[in-house]
Formats: structure tokens, C-alpha cells, sequence
């Protein structure tokens, strides 16, 4: 459905999102009562596609209505979380549809104002934003009853987080808020605000356009519709791959093509670093929220990085520790301090120089690190070190009895064997 | 250098798109930044002056995120993604190939002031892995000898185009105005879309 029309060379025009139909939809909704737009989006059972799965059309219903406050619309389209590719290729195919989405959502929560904040380090998707945005406003679509601003962030991952998004857009460094209060009550300029994920607003066009039923018939039970899964690493055919909730893994490496010739699978994140990681025994849970979570993660942003057996395990999680300490942004003890100390291990670990105790040690920090930390960055810093642990402890402790790392990286880049 | 009457008009029609002046902190950032490549203190003060904050304020921002540079870049700044996946792909080979290549460091400009180079986290793009920027525009699935190519190209002056990106590639100041808000007229450049992001589409074309 998001992806439909992306083979065509011109699909980020208007012409062509009018062409297949576009803001016909947003017509529709505007004909319609905000609350039955609102009851819609329940209807359908879409959920939020940044993460945490909350019900989009639920978020939509906590905005007070009649307080005679200004509302907010926010787009997340900071998409930082690594692994994650989904937002961006959307965005530089088909910008119109996530204008036409935040019409509708705009006129759903009553608010005149919605804004997108877009991560800063991707000049050309923000070229076709703002041309899209110009075109919409000259259609007439945009500019009678909304108006829409794309905010460029400046390379800060945490912006990432709702609430530090917020305060960046309101021109602060971007740190999370202390919630309660939510968004919905108190977010942008302290006015109630929606913040949704790009996919989940995109998706809504669609939704209105065919009906609450349509959308519900694909998907899985709690998990309905269909969703973008960006398959990343050591495989054949890398790619963004629409697909109904509750496909797996195997389902997907079948259709494309597989792992990369000679090689299989060893680790792999269902959703982003901050999920915890899975192994080739998960290649049949099922990739829909609570598939995942069954499974002792979560579906994240369906970012699929697949590492096979040339890959060091510690030095992807040493990697990935560092990325969470760099952008840790400072704000609470145990984020700040604790990552930085859990970098020191890890690369102690990685260079043969650490001992068996360092993992008990690393666990203890992640102990004091989840559930302590202000938002959720701490908690999924924890992530891939917990659960790379508990599935390779063996790897670890070789690392210790090498006095070095087992691994040749040469074998897992993509140019192996080749003269690079 | 003074800001001209012409530029000032662009800060004052960037705080005119919010409801509240201060929203407009981050593009009028990166609005100095197409002036003087970094952020020095004449831009702190007039944009402290415009969104009537202190100039501790405005740094506080400014020194907050990355992109924003206290000290002047290359001409074209080169990004190499060095986080987990790009860099098992390849990415720490082409950041190591690069830092050699062009004798500078992380952070390092070449003397003539045409390639600056750093490492950078996930940039969206992991089915492109591995993935080098400039200017903030994709160079998709490269090798250390591609991206040893793209640098030289860059230092002779006719850098060689993105792969998903306009024609060109564009300066470091005026990428820096298109974060800004400006319109440059070349959005409708370049591909819609690269073969990792339509192979999802083309096999349910083939009925899979």
C-alpha cells in the first residue's frame, strides 16, 4: 500500500500522487466529523509505527476537545534508531503521502499547526519535503485550515524521543521531558499535541480512502495492516519489504534470496539496536508486536540487521555502545555515566584484555541502567549487551581466553576476497 | 562579514513559519552555516539578537548537536557510517582507506580546504550499506577504492554526483541552506527510488 507507486520514476510529485489519487482521500475526511475520523482510525487497529505499537487512533482520542487551546500535530521523522531505513526512502519517493496524512490527522485532533521534524543529515529527502509542501500549499491542500512546517533537527538522536523532540522544536537542546504529563495534555508549547511516527501517518490515507474493515482484514490479530520491514546486512538482496504483520523472518530471506552465498545466519535485530538482539532459533516467531515480545523483544521499527558467523558479536555490541554514549544526551546519571563505563568494558572485552568477571559487571551496570534511566535510550543501551550475553556468552569468554578478538573483520565486509 | 539586507530578510521569513519565534533557533543555525560554513560568534549574536535570547542561550543550542560546527569544514564534508552495520560491511575499511588517503583525521580538513572528513552514526540508509555522505547526500554501497575515487573527484573540483541525490552535488554552504528551508529548485533531480527500496514492490510484482 506505502509502497505501491515507488517504481514509477516521477512518484514524489504531485502529478503523480494525483495521478493514483491522492488528497482524495483527505477530501473525504475533511467531509467528515473529527471524531468519526478519530473512530475510524480505531476501527482499523493501526498502531504506531515508531516503536512502541500504541494505538494511533487511541493516541488521536486523548486530545481534550472544546478546551479552546491550540492543538498540535508532530511527525517523527527523525528516524535515527540504527538499522532503521524505512522513513527515509519513503519520504524521497512519496512525500505527498505523508502531507495528505497529516491533513487528516490534523483535522481529526483539531489542530491548525503540524509539523514534521525530519533528522538533518539527509539534504535531499528534505529538498523533496519542502518542494512537496510548496506544491501542496499551491494545490490548495494545504494553507486552508493547516498549516505544515518541516523542521530540520542537527545530527541528535535522542531527538528521536517525543519528548526531546519537543523541546528541540521549541528551540532548546533536545532532552527528554518528565512524563506525566504526556504530549497529549501538555506537549508542544504546553498545548495538547500528537506525535506520531511518519509510516503510522502515512498509512492513514489509505485507511480513510478504503474503509477501517479493509485494513483490518490484513495483519494479525492484535496487529493489523501491513507495515515496511528494512532487511539490512549480510543477505543477498538488502531492500525495504511491505508485508502484512506477522511474517517472519524465514518467510522473508525466502522470498530475497536468502543469506549471502556460503554463509549463515548468526545474529539479528527484529527491530533496531535497541531491541534485543535474536538468533537463528527466532527465524519463525512471528514479526508482529506481540510475536516479538513473545519472544523476549520487540518489534521496534522492523529494522532487520542480519549478521552472519564472520561477525564478531562484541564488536557489534562495542559499536553499538558507543552510538548509545555518544548520544546519550547527558540529562540523567545513569544514562550518561553508565554508558560510558559500559563502552570502557566492552572495549576492554573486545581487545582481549578483559575477564570473566566484566560480564558480570556489565550486567550489573545494564541492571542499573534499565527502568532507572529518564527515557527509554538507557533502556535499549541495555539491549543488545543483555541479550548477546545470555546468547553468546561462550564468544565473550573466548575473547578473555584469546587474549585477543577470534575474529578477522576482512570476512564480514561486503568486499571480502575482492581487491577493494 | 555583515549579514546582507537580503539574508537578514531570509532569518526574518524563517521565524515567520512558527507560532512562537523560538522554534526557529535550528534553521537560522543552519542558515549561518550556508554563510560562514560554521557557526561563529557574529552568527550567534545575530541570531540572539533576532529570536531576542542571550548569546548563552543560542550556543547552548548550538554546541548541543553535531552538525552544527564550530570551526570551518570542507567544502564538501564527507560522512563515513561507522555504527554496527556499515561498519562490519565495510564502513571502518573505508573510514581507515579515507583517514589515509587524505592524511587528515577524524575532524580533519585537507589544506586546501576541499574535503573534510568524520565518522558518522546510522544515516537510514542500511540497505545501502556501506553507506559514505556529503553534504548530507547518499553515496550508497561503497567500497574504500569508490570512496577513495569520490574524495579525489571532489578535490579535483568535479566531485562525482549522488547516488540518490540531485545531478550535482552541492556545496557544503548551500546543502547548509537547504536544511534551512531554502529552495534550491533541484528536489525533482535525481532517482525516486534505488533498487533496495523497490525490491519489496518488484516481488509481489513477480506474485510473491
Amino acid at each position: 500500500m506505502l509502497s505501491a507507486h515507488w517504481d514509477e520514476k516521477d512518484s514524489f510529485t504531485i502529478q503523480a500522487y494525483k495521478r493514483h489519487g491522492g488528497y482524495t482521500a483527505s477530501a473525504k475526511a475533511l467531509a467528515m466529523d473529527p471524531d468519526a475520523v478519530i473512530q475510524l482510525v480505531k476501527d482499523s487497529g493501526l498502531r504506531g509505527r515508531g516503536g512502541a505499537g500504541f494505538p494511533t487512533g487511541m493516541k488521536w482520542g486523548f486530545i481534550p476537545q472544546g478546551d479552546n487551546k491550540d492543538h498540535y500535530l508532530v511527525v517523527n521523522a527523525d528516524e535515527s534508531e540504527p538499522g532503521t531505513c524505512k522513513d527515509t526512502p519513503l519520504l524521497m519517493a512519496n512525500p505527498h503521502v505523508l502531507i495528505e496524512g497529516c491533513i487528516i490527522a490534523a483535522h481529526a485532533i483539531r489542530a491548525k499547526h503540524a509539523f514534521i521534524y525530519i533528522r538533518g543529515e539527509v539534504t535531499h529527502v528534505v529538498r523533496r519535503m519542502n518542494q512537496a509542501i510548496e506544491d501542496a500549499y499551491a494545490a490548495g491542500y494545504l494553507g486552508n485550515g493547516v498549516e505544515l512546517v518541516l523542521h530540520v533537527g542537527a545530527g541528535a538522536y535522542i531527538c528521536g524521543e517525543e519528548t526531546a523532540l519537543l523541546d528541540s522544536l521549541e528551540g532548546f537542546r533536545g532532552q527528554p521531558r518528565l512524563r506525566p504529563p504526556f504530549p497529549a495534555i501538555a506537549g508542544l508549547y504546553a498545548r495538547p499535541t500528537v506525535v506520531n511516527n511518519v509510516e503510522s501517518i502515512a498509512s492513514v490515507p489509505a485507511i480513510v480512502a478504503n474503509g477501517a474493515e479493509w485494513y483490518q482484514s490484513m495483519g494479525t490479530e492484535k496487529s493489523k495492516g501491513t507495515t515496511l520491514y528494512s532487511l539490512s546486512g549480510h543477505v543477498v538482496n538488502p531492500g525495504q519489504f511491505e508485508a502484512p504483520l506477522g511474517i517472519t523472518l524465514r518467510e522473508i530471506l525466502e522470498l530475497s534470496g536468502g543469506m549471502r552465498k556460503g554463509h549463515k545466519l548468526k545474529f539479528w535485530t527484529p527491530g533496531g539496536s535497541s531491541t534485543p538482539l535474536f538468533t537463528d532459533e527466532h527465524l519463525d516467531v512471528p514479526l508482529d508486536y506481540e510475536g516479538v515480545a513473545g519472544a523476549g523483544s520487540m518489534l521496534g521499527t522492523k529494522a532487520l540487521q542480519i549478521f552472519d558467523e564472520t561477525t564478531c558479536v562484541v564488536r557489534a555490541v562495542l559499536r553499538w555502545t558507543e552510538f548509545y554514549k555518544h548520544e546519550s544526551c547527558g540529562k540523567c546519571t545513569p544514562c550518561r555515566e553508565g554508558t560510558w563505563w559500559l563502552v570502557q568494558i566492552l572495549r576492554d572485552l573486545e581487545d582481549g584484555k578483559g575477564s570473566e568477571a566484566d560480564l558480570a559487571k556489565l550486567l550489573d551496570l545494564c541492571d542499573n541502567i534499565m527502568g532507572r534511566s529518564f527515557c527509554a535510550l538507557g533502556d535499549g543501551a541495555t539491549s543488545p549487551i543483555t541479550s548477546s550475553i545470555k546468547y553468546f556468552r561462550d564468544e565473550y569468554i573466548a575473547h578473555v581466553t584469546n587474549g585477543a578478538c577470534p575474529f578477522d573483520p576482512i570476512a564480514s565486509t561486503l568486499f571480502e576476497g575482492v581487491d577493494a | 562579514m555583515a549579514y546582507t539586507e537580503d539574508q537578514l530578510a531570509v532569518m526574518e521569513a524563517i521565524i515567520a513559519r512558527y507560532p512562537r519565534k523560538r522554534s526557529a533557533i535550528m534553521p537560522l543555525l543552519h542558515y549561518s552555516q550556508s554563510i560562514t560554513g560554521y557557526i561563529n560568534n557574529e552568527g550567534i549574536e545575530i541570531i540572539s539578537e533576532l529570536l531576542e535570547l542571550e548569546n548563552a542561550e543560542v550556543t547552548a543550542v548550538s554546541t548541543f548537536y553535531t552538525q552544527y560546527k564550530n570551526q570551518p569544514v570542507g567544502e564538501y564534508h564527507v560522512g563515513v557510517c561507522t555504527n554496527t552495520l556499515c561498519a562490519v560491511m565495510g564502513g571502518d575499511a573505508i573510514f581507515a582507506g579515507l583517514k589515509e588517503h587524505l592524511g587528515v583525521e577524524n575532524d580533519g580538513v585537507t589544506a586546501d580546504g576541499k574535503v573534510s572528513l568524520e565518522h558518522i552514526e546510522c544515516n537510514a540508509a542500511c540497505d545501502y550499506a556501506p553507506v559514505v555522505m556529503a553534504n548530507w547526500e547518499f553515496y550508497d554501497n561503497q567500497t574504500v577504492q569508490s570512496a577513495k575515487d569520490l574524495v579525489d573527484s571532489m578535490r579535483s573540483g568535479n566531485p562525482k554526483p549522488p547516488t540518490r541525490g540531485p545531478n550535482k552535488l552541492v556545496t557544503w554552504k548551500e546543502a547548509s541552506a537547504v536544511l534551512a528551508g531554502v529552495n534550491d529548485g533541484l528536489a525533482n533531480e535525481g532517482v525516486q527510488a534505488g533498487e533496495p527500496t523497490l525490491l519489496g514492490l518488484k516481488l509481489s510484482k513477480e506474485g510473491k
